[in-house]
């Protein structure tokens, strides 16, 4: 009968599977769902790890599609990183229903959470979809606050010790190094920033405000109405008017966002649209954290420079 | 943890559609356990129901104890300075320890509009299809989900639909638990649930494109799709690609196992039913499927699909049907889309029945003899997808039906074909308008124009929807 081929062939496969599994790699397999949390895992993993993203650098994190390929890298995963922080709600949990992957199960030492210890902003005090699609856990766009990095990067440098004790010193070394690093780079960026203390920014959504606490900037509004929701006519005539009373000169979008929107607004303000990419690897030039907020706070300083 | 690790009531849960219906007692009854079921978590949450029954007192002293407990922890915490880093104290979480274990969602859809045909249910032919000219409310969903265990995922739809008489159904269109941590990348589903043959039979109506269920999936699968009791084996196989086989083992019998033994099936063979019992293996509901997705280029993946379900008919003593089918779905989304758009889909579905109908006394005049004959039937649909712009999707179906010439002319079985075009926009994720014209012909009948409307929405968790 054709059901004792099937269970026949299922069996075959079975052997196969055992055997194919007993090969491990060397590396220990991580999987990120964000790119900038895979270029932080780089950093601590060094050459232990071998690390990939599931969402593009250029594609809104909130609209992943979950693709059946993603179940396959989940399910062969040694260790998972994820935000926390419910950025990754309408995609990651069915991938991850199917991944069968007890080794990146919530609690299990190869399930990081990035967020664990981050105070994270903008918490509802109560439940309405009225106001938008609020994140019942807070505002998930951590990542651009580098010392809300430095807290990620101990989570996972943390985990992959626990993962893979044999490299447990490498890793504690990568972590101070990468500490080191980010204490220089954010005096830096702190510097570049510093002129523009207290200047007025807008945002397309509400992406930006990790940023902006840290370097002194104010989030004067945003495109958006209320997160996720488009832009309006008569919000933008609203934002229009706010930034000219208040002489705000930069709107930042992502690479995901509507820039013709922003430019409209821009051209009716005299004030200038950055790109803004918050993932490493949105421009060419700029695969590590480094060099993606180097980008990042180039170009806010730039556009604000250009309009004292 | 329960306290410390407060889960959102707002999150995710899915759609879901409808089954067999039950007499006023009956749907009472569960209406009732529904009830009980989403008050608990709601007392839970702090928003104690007025106490009209005996499980609401229940919910109530539960969510007492719960609150005591809540507040014994927070103390502990507190003495013991709970927290870690000194310099970045964990988040305050404070007024939300909710401590929903359930996702919880409620989605409803209403659909309005008008045909010209004059027997509109023998061209909607689906439960959660527009089924009278003015409002239908095919679909009033309510569905729960969460982790059981560290050994379970569990998940439910309950649904509530008005037919065409106005009269209220209720049916417990899936309750069933998931495995999360089988070994060798297996996983076992066991309970009530949507046989996963093809793409769309497994969806839940507030996931379609259309408003209707393609015309070939009623004719094999009845008004609600193929869903029953039963056991479902999965695995995940070890190759480079995404490759899952599955089988799934069910009862062959009830209205919602339409090509096997459905008390509706004298509409397809038209003979009196032979009501044998289970004695074999044999005689159950086999539902095998293999699926498989590559990533074409990185803005590109396709998957593809082959099912089929073999099972025991009511024809005769050892009657049978097999059916088959191949699905396959094509996705283009660009690296930089915004919220998912602009997309290019394509997804179709080809299915095909060998029904073995046994020599039997018609059900018409039991003093009529049918002959032993096979009824074959065939159908496919494709629709393509256009998101040409943040939440607006424009849709294309076309689709054909043939049934084979047979001793009882069944009007199921008539050749038929359609074509669908569709708008639909989404001020949100979680509402939506449609609207949907059809053109209709069937052979011998001619040709009926349809147009519908259709709003949803959407209250509480959203389950993530499956690529």
């Amino acid at each position: 009968m054709r059901l004792i081929q099937l269970c026949k062939g299922i069996g075959i496969a079975l052997v196969a599977s055992f055997v194919v599994q007993s090969t491990a790699a060397a590396q220990i397999r991580v999987v990120a769902t964000t790119p900038d949390l895979a270029a932080v895992a780089r950093e601590i993993g060094g050459d232990r790890v071998n690390v990939v993203a599931l969402a593009k650098p250029t594609e809104d994190p909130h609209f992943v599609d979950a693709k059946p390929s993603f179940i396959v890298t989940l399910n062969r995963a040694d260790a998972l990183i994820d935000g926390g922080a419910e950025l990754e709600l309408g995609w990651l949990p069915p991938l991850l229903e199917n991944a069968r992957n007890g080794k990146i199960a919530a609690g299990a030492p190869g399930r990081i959470v990035a967020s664990e210890g981050i105070r994270l902003v903008e918490i509802p005090t109560s439940f309405d979809r009225s106001k938008g699609d609020i994140h019942s856990l807070g505002n998930p766009h951590f990542m651009i606050d580098p010392l809300n990095v430095k807290i990620v990067a101990r989570n996972i440098a943390t985990h992959f010790a626990q993962i893979d004790p044999k490299s447990a010193a490498t890793y504690s070394a990568n972590l101070s190094k990468f500490n080191t690093r980010l204490d220089t780079k954010l005096a830096q960026w702190q510097q570049q920033l510093a002129p523009y203390k207290g200047a007025k920014i807008v945002t397309y959504h509400r992406d930006f405000p990790y940023l902006a606490q840290r370097f002194g900037l104010v989030t004067l509004d945003e495109l958006e109405p209320k997160p996720g929701i488009a832009p309006s006519p008569a919000h933008l005539a609203q934002v229009i008017g706010k930034m000219k009373a208040n002489n705000a000169k930069v709107i930042l979008v992502q690479p995901f966002q509507n820039r013709k929107t922003a430019e409209t607004v821009a051209r009716q303000t005299g004030a200038v649209v950055i790109d803004a990419p918050q993932q490493p690897g949105a421009a060419a030039n700029a695969s590590t954290y480094f060099d993606s907020m180097d980008n990042l706070v180039r170009a806010i300083a730039s556009g604000l420079g250009a309009q004292k | 943890m329960y306290v410390t690790k407060p889960t959102n009531a707002p999150s995710q849960v899915g759609g879901a559609e409808g089954g067999s219906r039950y007499n006023r007692r009956e749907w009472r009854l569960c209406l009732l356990c529904a009830v009980a079921v989403v008050s608990a978590p709601l007392a839970a949450a702090g928003q104690v129901a007025p106490s009209k029954s005996k499980q609401d007192s229940i919910a109530r002293a539960d969510s007492i104890a719960r609150a005591d407990s809540i507040a014994l922890v927070k103390q502990l915490e507190k003495e013991l300075g709970a927290g870690g880093d000194t310099a970045n104290a964990p988040a305050a979480q404070g007024p939300r320890a909710t401590g929903g274990y359930m996702n919880i969602g409620f989605v409803a859809l209403t659909d309005a509009g008008w045909s010209s045909a004059s027997d509109i249910g023998a061209i909607q032919r689906g439960d959660h299809d527009p089924h009278v000219n003015g409002f239908t409310m095919p679909n009033a969903e309510i569905s729960l989900d969460g982790a059981v265990d560290p050994y379970f995922k569990g998940f439910s739809n309950i649904v509530l639909k008005i037919d065409s008489a106005g009269e209220t159904g209720v049916e417990l269109e899936e309750a069933y638990a998931l495995t999360t941590s089988l070994p060798a990348n297996l996983q076992l589903k066991f309970g009530q649930f949507f046989a996963e043959f093809g793409r769309q039979n497994p969806q839940h109506p507030h996931s379609w494109a259309f408003v209707d269920v393609p015309l070939v999936l009623a004719r094999m699968f009845g008004p609600e799709g193929l869903r029953s009791q039963g056991l479902r084996l999965s695995w995940l196989l070890p190759t480079p690609f995404y490759t899952e086989a599955m089988v799934a083992v069910m009862n062959p019998t009830g209205g919602t196992a339409s090509s096997f033994r459905s008390p509706d099936s004298p509409d397809i063979h038209g003979g009196v039913l032979d009501d044998r019992p289970i004695n074999s293996l044999g005689d159950m509901l086999f539902v095998p499927r293999i699926n498989t997705s590559f990533d074409l280029t990185e803005t590109q993946t396709i998957v593809l699909g082959g099912s089929a379900a073999f099972g025991p008919n009511n024809s005769g003593p050892s009657a049978r049907t097999e059916v088959y089918g191949l699905d396959a779905y094509w996705k283009w989304k660009p690296a930089a889309a915004q919220a998912g758009f602009p997309f290019l889909s394509l997804q179709t579905e080809w299915l095909w029945r060998h029904y073995d109908a046994a020599q039997r006394a018609a059900e018409s005049d039991p003093l009529v003899t049918l002959p032993a004959e096979v009824l074959r039937d065939d159908g496919a649909y494709a629709q393509v997808l256009w998101g040409i712009k943040p939440r607006i999707v424009a849709g294309l179906r076309g689709e054909v039906a043939h049934g084979n010439g047979s001793a009882f002319i069944s009007e199921q079985r008539i050749n038929q074909s359609r074509i669908s075009p569709n708008l639909t926009w989404y001020p949100t994720e979680f509402s939506k308008f449609r609207v949907q014209y059809n053109y209709d012909n069937r052979r011998d009948i001619g040709t009926d124009h349809s147009i519908w409307f259709q709003f949803e929405f959407l209250l509480g968790a959203h389950a993530a929807h499956k690529f």
